[in-house]
């Protein structure tokens, strides 16, 4: 974070770093209020907003859907159908943790479009969501295969159990860094055109913007969903 | 050579490494060209199946990104918060 050097050395405009807003003391230690608490509390209150608009519509709900009904409708069977093609039978008890991180990846990647520093460009916020994911796997992997969880890595030759830990603890670093670097990237390459061409970023930003962050931003939240079920999945019973 | 200092010296091939690491951008650039070509042909056999065969191609072109991102990593780090200064 303080570690200026290099690139804010050649031109002091460009600024794509986390800025610590105000610090506090807490047990000794220094805790810091950065920019990536302020952003994902500004995404936490758009989606807690629309969360309550949500509820009020859909608690008098009409039989044929008009306006705002038809959006959050529409959202719901998005993201359930999307569940469904890809965990099948499962689809029922994962439809709201995929759901929820949907929603909260989505929105944290495309807040860069309001001017916001997107809080899935900070490792802090992306390996949370990783270990989560592996947490879900693990408790699915115990849950259903029992000690087949610990044989299983054994299989299919004993020898190769270094290879498969590895290949068990390495998803959630794969998939949080995936996010962080696809997002961060895209983070770096606006605040670059926008400090080293400023004379000339009027307006046509606009396309790279529909580019970086929302097309950049859609896919690698359909991604990471999408491998999160992807690897939960492989740990469920067949059709069960 | 004399003007040069340990810092600018180590910043220096710092540079030089990030642009170095960068270069493992290619195995990802020409491993989702691949899957994009496989997934176009796939398509025009099969157009029933579009859904289906974009969603496994993202799938496969997400995971095939890895390696260039594990450089992108790399780079940031040499730029941004650079071991290398702490050993001087």
């Amino acid at each position: 974070m303080g570690t200026a050097n290099l690139l804010a050395s050649s031109g002091s405009d460009v600024d794509f770093m986390i800025h610590g807003i105000f610090s506090y003391e807490l047990f000794g230690q220094t805790f810091w209020i950065t920019t990536t608490h302020v952003a994902i509390l500004i995404v936490m209150l758009v989606i807690l907003v629309f969360a309550v608009a949500a509820r009020i519509t859909i608690s008098h709900a009409q039989k044929y859907p008009t306006g705002f009904q038809n959006v959050v409708e529409m959202i719901v069977e998005m993201l359930d159908h999307m569940v469904e093609s890809s965990m099948g039978v499962h689809a029922k008890k994962f439809r709201n943790y995929i759901g929820s991180i949907f929603i909260f990846i989505f929105i944290s990647n495309i807040s860069g479009l309001f001017g916001l520093r997107p809080p899935t460009a900070d490792y802090g916020v992306t390996l949370p969501l990783g270990l989560m994911t592996f947490g879900l796997i693990q408790y699915n992997n115990i849950k259903y295969n029992k000690f087949g969880a610990f044989t299983g890595l054994f299989k299919p030759l004993p020898f190769l159990f270094p290879i498969n830990l590895i290949g068990e603890i390495a998803a959630p670093f794969s998939l949080s860094l995936r996010l962080f670097g696809n997002v961060l990237s895209g983070t770096v390459m606006m605040s670059l055109i926008y400090s080293l061409l400023a004379k000339f970023a009027i307006g046509w930003p606009g396309i790279l913007h529909i580019y970086f962050d929302v097309f950049s931003g859609a896919i690698q939240t359909y991604v990471f969903c999408m491998l999160t079920m992807v690897y939960v999945t492989d740990k469920l019973p067949d059709a069960g | 050579m004399e003007g040069i200092t340990n810092e600018g010296l180590v910043l220096a091939c710092s540079a030089i490494g990030a642009g170095l690491a960068m270069i493992a951008g290619i195995g990802p650039g020409v491993g989702q060209g691949i899957a994009a070509g496989h997934g176009a042909s796939a398509v025009g056999r099969n157009p029933g199946a579009r859904g289906e065969i974009t969603s496994t191609m993202l799938l496969g072109q997400a995971v095939a990104e890895t390696t260039g991102l594990y450089g992108l990593a790399i780079a940031f780090i040499l730029l941004f918060a650079n071991p290398l200064l702490g050993k001087l």
